[in-house]
Order: structure tokens, then sequence, then C-alpha cells
């Protein structure tokens, strides 16, 4: 009970925090100045060509730029009544870009599901990969499992990741006959979700994952394993030995238990750098995720859609960080008892 | 009769050092409990952890036998595949560990962890292993044993932990228990109670024990066997009756005369002259709050101080007594300045006979700085109290550069006169803290906060993390500096025969209060208080004539409103501190 009502608490204080972060978004976006609109008219002025210089006008007073900054803000998020009543992000309008000349929602669309789909991959390859070998990493300290570990490791850590990908790609293809390039088939994009699609999809995601997750998973690792190591000089752990515990049980019931936190409260902070980390990646591997639009975005100063791509990422870190929190009050009573000690 | 345990020659040694055990051998009966007693670095802990092969990596075992004869037979415990030797931990042989606080898992309810031992070696499942668990809990004096199996370690008193670990250690009803230093580490009453429940248990199943501690008061109240270690070699053995009454080894004798005793009642008590007050706190009161857990419920107040008035005359040694939680250390926070105490309490010092007594929590920059520069501390760690990455040097120059006194060559001289006065060597000057020796350190520390010329220090529990022949050097140390320099000591500790040997005056305190307040003699010949008397009784001594009396320890450590009418205090009834003879303060109502 007293989880569920910690859920729903730690939900409304994300909440909260989203709505600061949408401030930001904004505030940073109208940092630099001008903005799309008022750049091509100065560009169109300049080439004479007074037909546009009106349409762009339109556009302005049709999307309130022409009004102060927080009057846009509150438009652009729905408090406040725009050119056309309510309608902003709380009513599910998320805006125009007019650098590809579509609704923002037409652009991102689909990359959004497949962004969550990348990064999720990428996240349970790290866990995947970090847990077992840090563990094994820190019961056989000093020898050569610990070495070997230590040493891929930290290759993984050091090579760049476009290298990584193409490295992938070539050996992929050669051996394995693994598809270059994209997250499914050319023949599925846009068709409706199969069987068939789902299955290219998953294919086409296996190098992306590695490329991705490889230096989250070699940096865990070696966290991983330095906890371990602290743990296992611990007094309790000596208790449990004495008990006649086998190793094995003795290892996953005990210190990896109290390794574990800092483990899981990395989920948080795993999300965003994956996503702002494989921007240069997707580029290079062709993913049709968010990244590269995002890019594209921020360098037009397309206000509407980086700003969206913005409060996404946001709410991809905060959703994190609250699971991360919420498992944490899960798996260590310590936390759940705060305050009753004593 | 054969015995239950035979060690024979054992020697073992860290890597390719010198071996820390050399051909070590004993004996434990059925029934019977050997003590290990030593120092540390004796060797004490290692030659127990070897009889369950729990040592650590780089250890390795040089020769010797380990031979353990139970109801399976006789096993070579030095010779066992490791998955075997894994049926005897926590089965025939268990052992407990010397901190309660750390040896439990802190994320694993108390029943999980105690009812594993029965999961491993008996194959029961939950709801079987569950009742056996209940009724050792129970045995340990658990007052609610279903409570107990469902709290987490912390939740748990330091003595409550202590328990639950007798509880995992006694569960499987095992041949043999090994205990290392079970009680250094829980206040002196706890310590009695526990172990007096570590023998009745014995009483009642019959199993041996191999005690191991650094405290012959507990070995005069624990063992029958004695084997007394130094160095790695056993420097004495025999029957606990024949060494403690007549220790032959000088070794033994040398800890006989180190051990702080409660000293013999004297009739007449000189009280301390009361003019000069270089430090005197009036009615201070000190309040936590702690955030409840929801918004909903009040917060909890912890009352760490209420009402302590305390005088400390210049020149004298003012010792405040009591248990972890008691308040003395925020009493000592509070008389140096690191904490204002409550509204209407007043902290007054005096640095020299002539000057006017100044407030210690109204001073303004100047002031504080010099205050500063005349009250020192000395704290309890010396591993923790010296930076690792400092030179003595520096860390011993470092109070003159903040206050800028002297040039270089100055500050180096002076450091060089403090180590001369601590009993070491200025050549030592260059060198850094790990290469000195607890012992050592406590000096390093105690010469540091004689740099700035202080007339007060305050000693928060100096002594508690030495060995009993280096606390008595450092005791010795202590009292020279003070009657060479003419200081005065505010000395916290939990350990009434110490305060008895340096204090002119001695506060016990219980609960944030002052319970009772007499010069040691008075205090140890006529304790008035059942909670004064408890501590005294709860104090081990290497007599064996005078076991502990458990009974007054249950009566005085027991909660405050077990003690007698006069004493009682309740939330809202407290009675005041009464002065009974001259010089010699009861709370309680006459």
């Amino acid at each position: 009970m007293d989880i569920l009502r910690y859920s729903i608490y730690r939900f409304g204080t994300m909440l909260l925090t989203l709505l600061v972060v949408s401030v930001l978004v904004f505030a940073i976006i109208n940092l630099p100045p001008g903005d799309y609109l008022s750049n091509q008219i100065a560009e169109l002025r300049a080439s004479g060509q007074s037909a546009g210089v009106a349409k762009a006008e339109f556009l302005r007073t049709e999307y309130a730029l022409d009004r102060p900054v927080w009057q846009q803000y509150l438009i652009w998020m729905g408090f406040f009544p725009g050119p056309h009543g309510f309608s902003g992000m709380i009513q599910g309008n998320l805006g125009w870009s007019f650098e590809f000349d579509k609704p923002v929602s037409e652009i991102v669309g689909d990359s959004l599901w497949l962004t969550v789909l990348v990064n999720m991959a990428a996240i349970v390859f790290v866990y995947a990969m970090a847990l077992p070998l840090g563990v094994i990493a820190a019961a056989r300290s000093q020898t050569w499992i610990d070495y070997t570990s230590a040493f891929v490791g930290y290759l993984g850590l050091a090579t760049p990741n476009f290298l990584l990908a193409l490295i992938l790609y070539y050996y992929g293809r050669k051996y394995l006959n693994i598809p270059i390039g994209g997250l499914m088939g050319p023949e599925f994009e846009g068709a409706p979700l199969s069987w068939e699609k789902i299955k290219s999809v998953m294919i086409h995601l296996i190098v992306p994952t590695i490329v991705i997750g490889t230096a989250g998973a070699s940096a865990m690792m070696q966290r991983l394993r330095a906890n371990m190591l602290d743990e296992l000089g611990k007094p309790y752990v000596e208790t449990a030995i004495a008990k006649g515990m086998a190793p094995s049980r003795m290892l996953s019931k005990y210190p990896l238990r109290v390794a574990f936190n800092p483990f899981v409260a990395d989920i948080g902070n795993l999300l965003p750098s994956m996503v702002s980390g494989s921007v240069l990646v997707s580029v290079v591997m062709g993913l049709q995720t968010i990244g590269p639009t995002l890019l594209t975005a921020l360098k037009t100063q397309d206000l509407f859609l980086s700003a969206f791509i913005l409060m996404f990422v946001a709410l991809l870190t905060l959703v994190g960080t609250m699971i991360s929190d919420i498992l944490l009050v899960m798996l260590d009573p310590r936390i759940r008892y705060e305050g009753r000690e004593a | 009769m054969q015995p239950l345990l035979s060690v024979e020659d054992l020697s073992i040694g860290f890597g390719s050092g010198d071996p820390v055990v050399r051909n070590v051998s004993f004996e434990v009966q059925p029934g019977e409990t050997l003590a290990l007693v030593g120092e540390s670095g004796s060797g004490k802990t290692v030659t127990c952890r070897a009889v369950l092969r729990i040592l650590p990596k780089i250890a390795k075992i040089h020769s010797g036998k380990i031979i353990l004869r139970t109801s399976n037979g006789e096993q070579d415990l030095s010779a066992m595949p490791e998955r075997r030797m894994r049926t005897v931990r926590g089965d025939r042989v268990s052992m407990i560990f010397q901190e309660p606080m750390r040896s439990l898992s802190p994320l694993h309810k108390i029943g999980n962890q105690v009812s594993e031992v029965l999961w491993l070696h008996r194959g029961q499942n939950e709801s079987q292993a569950k009742k056996t668990v209940l009724e050792t809990f129970e045995r340990v004096g658990f007052p609610d044993p279903e409570r107990a199996y469902r709290s987490y370690p912390f939740e748990m008193s330091g003595g409550m932990r202590q328990r639950a670990m007798i509880a995992m250690a006694m569960v499987a009803k095992p041949d043999l228990l090994i205990a290392d230093e079970p009680t250094t580490a829980l206040d002196v009453t706890t310590q009695a109670q526990v172990l007096g429940l570590m023998k009745d248990l014995q009483r009642d199943t019959g199993m041996a024990m191999i005690l191991v501690t650094h405290d012959l008061g507990v070995v005069a109240n624990m063992a029958e066997q004695v084997v007394v270690m130094h160095k790695g070699r056993v420097m004495e053995s025999g029957s606990a009756e024949a060494i403690l009454r007549a220790p032959a080894h000088p070794y033994t004798k040398q800890l006989f005369d180190a051990a702080p005793s409660v000293p013999d009642p004297v009739e007449d008590a000189q009280l301390p002259a009361q003019e000069d007050l270089i430090l005197n706190l009036k009615s201070v009161n000190k309040t936590y709050t702690l955030r409840s857990s929801s918004p909903w419920k009040p917060e909890t107040l912890i009352r760490a101080c209420r009402g302590v008035d305390l005088a400390l005359p210049r020149g004298k040694t003012l010792a405040v007594v009591g248990e972890s939680g008691s308040g003395k250390t925020t009493a000592a926070r509070i008389a140096l300045g690191a904490e204002p105490p409550d509204p209407g309490g007043e902290v007054w010092f005096k640095p020299t006979p002539d000057s006017a007594p100044i407030a210690v929590h109204a001073m303004d920059r100047t002031a504080r700085t010099a205050f500063q520069r005349d009250a020192q501390m000395v704290f309890q760690d010396p591993y923790s109290s010296l930076s690792p990455r400092m030179r003595i040097l520096d860390a011993m120059t470092e109070p003159l550069e903040i206050h800028q006194i002297g040039n270089r060559a100055e500050q180096k001289e002076k450091a060089a006169s403090m180590l001369r006065l601590v009993g070491l060597n200025p050549d030592m000057l260059l060198r850094f803290p790990h290469a000195f020796s607890g012992g050592q350190r406590q000096r390093l520390s105690i010469a540091r906060a004689m740099m700035l010329d202080p007339s007060l220090i305050v000693c928060d529990e100096p002594t508690s993390a030495l060995d009993v022949s280096v606390q008595e050097q450092i005791l010795t140390l202590l009292e020279e500096i003070r009657d060479r320099k003419g200081l005065s000591y505010l000395f916290i500790s939990h350990d009434l025969a110490v305060v008895a040997r340096i204090a002119d005056e001695v506060a016990v305190m219980r609960q944030g209060l002052v319970v009772e307040q007499a010069p040691p003699e008075t205090l140890f010949f006529n304790p008035k208080h059942p909670y004064t008397k408890a501590l005294i009784a709860a104090q081990p001594t290497p007599d064996i004539d005078r076991p502990i009396n458990l009974k007054l320890v249950a009566q005085g450590a027991g909660s405050p409103d077990s003690w007698s009418e006069q004493f009682r205090f309740t939330q809202s009834v407290i009675p005041s501190l009464v002065e009974l003879e001259p010089g010699h303060k009861v709370r309680c109502h006459v």
C-alpha cells in the first residue's frame, strides 16, 4: 500500500517537474535571436520576393509568433487561447513544423516509437551484459576473467560508436547476412503492423542495440564490479559464509542485493545520454529515430518541432528516474522506512 | 573424555611474510568455555577464523591440524574440502562477530536471515523453520518474537542485533560457538546482559564456546579455560581460576596491570574547588526534531540534553559518563560551541583566571577565533581523525597556519617540541599517519590538540578504540600533560573504570539527564542512583570472585519507569537533581 501511495506521489511530482521543464525548454529555444519565420522573411526581403514575405507574415500571426514570448509559451502549452482558441500540447496539438511544412505529429509519428524501441533495446542490452559480467569480475577479481572483461570493457568505452557501427555492419553483412542501415526493410515503411514487419525490425535492431549499448554496458559493468568488491569486504558477507552458504547463492542473495542499488538508480541517467548520444549513430546508421530530426530542427530554429522533441526527451528521462525511484523503494527497506527509524 | 575440538601446532601466514600465528595448540572440552585473550595483532582472531576456515584469501595455513569430534565422528577441519566444510559451518560450529551493526545484511528481514540456517542445514521450508526461529528468539530475549521476525536490522538497537546474531548462531544447536569479541561494540550494561545470556544458553544446550576477547574482565566472568596470545604465540594457557589468581607469564601480568578496574572505595572524597570555573554550562537543553515519514504524522522530538548544568574548575577533569544516546557527546559539542543549545541555555568560558567569562554561543568572529585557540578536542578514533594524505608535520602545523602564528621554522620547532611532549620522536614529523600504531596516532592527536596551547581540552572517548595496555599509557600521558600545562579536561566516556582514574568529578547521564554527579570515590563507594549502580555492577573486572551482578544491571539499566518510586521519571514528572551530601548530587525525590 505504501508503495502505491509513493508511486502516486512520485507521479505527481513528475508532472510538476515536466511543467517546469517545459518552461525551460521554451525559454532555451527562444534564447538565440530570431525565429524560423523572421529568418525567412529577412532572406525573402533580401532577394525581393514580396509574395513569400506576405505568406510568412501570415504564418507569424497564425502561430502567434508576433506576441510576447510568455504568451507564445502559454498558447503552445494550451493554457491560453491562441488565434484558433485553445489548441496546444495538452489538447494534443503538437504544432506546425515550418521547415518540413507539415504538422509536427506527422513528422515525428513513427520515429517516436522507434526511438523508444531502440533505446529500450539498448538498455536491456546494457543490463543483460553488465549484470553477469560485473558480478563475475568481482567474484573472481584479479584473475584472467576479471582482466579480460576489463580489457573488453575499456575497448568498448574507447571505440567511437560510429566506427563500431561501420565495423559491425561490414562483418555482420559478410558473415551473418545482417541488413545494413535503417530499422526495417524499405518495403515495410509506412506499412501496417504485421508479423513480417516485426521480424524485420528485430533483425535490423541487432547492430544499433550493440552500438548504442556497448559504452554504457562497459561503464556500468565496471561500476557494478567496484560496488560488489566494496560489499564483499563487509562483515555480513562473512556472516553468510559462516552460516555455510554456497558461494553462488551467497553472492546473489547478499552483496548483489546491496550493490544493485546504484545500478537501478542509473536507469534515469541512462535514457537521456542514450538519446542524445545516439544522434550521430542514427545519422551514420540511417536509423529513423528522432535524433536526426532534432538536429535539423535545432539548426533551422524550427520552434515547435524542436520544442516538442526536447519535451519528449525530457519525458523519457523523467519517466526513467520515476521508475528507478519506485524500484529503489521496493528494493531497499532502508529507503522505504526512512523517517521511521529511531 | 575426548576434547570436542583440538587445535594442534597451528601456524598461519599472510602471503610470504612471517607467520602471524605460530605453533598454537589448545583443546576445547564439550560444554566448556575457552577464552582466547590478546591485544590487537596477537593472532587471536585469525586463529578462531581458521577453525571455520573463513580466513582472508592471502592467508595460508602452513601447518597444523584442527580436529572436531562430534556425533558425525572425527573430522579434520584443516584438510576438509570446501564443499564439506559448508556442512560444518553454521551447523556444528557457528560464529558470532564483533560488529552487530554490520554483521547482518541491511536489506533482509531478521527472520529470513536466521531461518536461512535451518533451510541450509535441515532442509526445512519457511513455515517449519519459523517455529524453531520464534522459539529461539524468545529464548534470546526478544520481547515480541513475531515482530523481531519481521524486522529489519536497522530497526533494532545494537544489543538487540547482537541477540539476533546469537539466535542465528544458536538456532541449529551447534556443538561449538565461536564468539569473536561479541560485546566489544556494545555499551557496558548491554554487554553484561549479552554475556549473561550467552552463559545461560550454554548451560541449557551444553555447547562449548571459544570466546575471543581483549578484556580480562570478560574472561573472569565467562571462561573455564584461558589461552593468552601475544604476537602469534601462546604465552600461557590453563584454567581461568589458576591464571586469573596467579598469572605466571610476565605478559599476562602486564595485561592485568593495564586493565582498568573499579577502584576500591575510599572514605573521604575531596570536593574540587569551585571558585574559578573555566567552563560552565547552565541549564542547557537540546532538542532535535526528526522528520516524520508522512506529512500528516507529528514530528518526533528527541531531547538529547535536558537541563544539563556542568561546572569545570580550572585545572581539573570533569567526566561525563553514559551509554550511547545518553546525550554526553551532544553536551560536549555544545560546550565547544559546535552546536547551539536551545534558547535559555548558557555556556560560559573563562580563558584565564583573571579574564571575564565569555558566552560561547554569543561570540563575534574575533572572539570565536580566540576561543577556538583556547579550546581543543581529542577524538575517539585515531585512525580516521588524521588525514591519510597529510604528513604529520603538515597535520600538526595546520592549526598554527589557520591562526597565522609564527613562521614556518617556528611552527616546525613547535611541532617537534609537542611530539617530544607526547613521547614521540621529532624525526617522525615527515611520516604519514599509516606508519603509526593506534596508540601512537592517539598521541599525535593529542600533540595536535596541544599545538595552540589551549587551556581546555574536550576528550571524546580518547581511549575506547585502543588496546588495554595502550589505553593505560594514553591515560597516563593525559594526566601528565594536564598537570604540567595546567589544562582542564572535559572527558567524555562510556567506561566508568577509565573515568575513575582520571576524573575529579563524574556526571552520569541517562536519556539526556544527569542522574548522579559526584567525585569518583564517592560515586563508587556510595552510588545512590540505580543506573549508576547498574553501570558499576556491569563493569567486568578481572577479579574472578567479583562476577557481574546481573540483577543490579537489569534493575538500573532498564527503562526509567522500572526504577523504584524514589528515582522514577515519566514523561511529565522528572525528579530534580538533589545534593544529598556535599558534592554528591542525585536525581531523586526526597
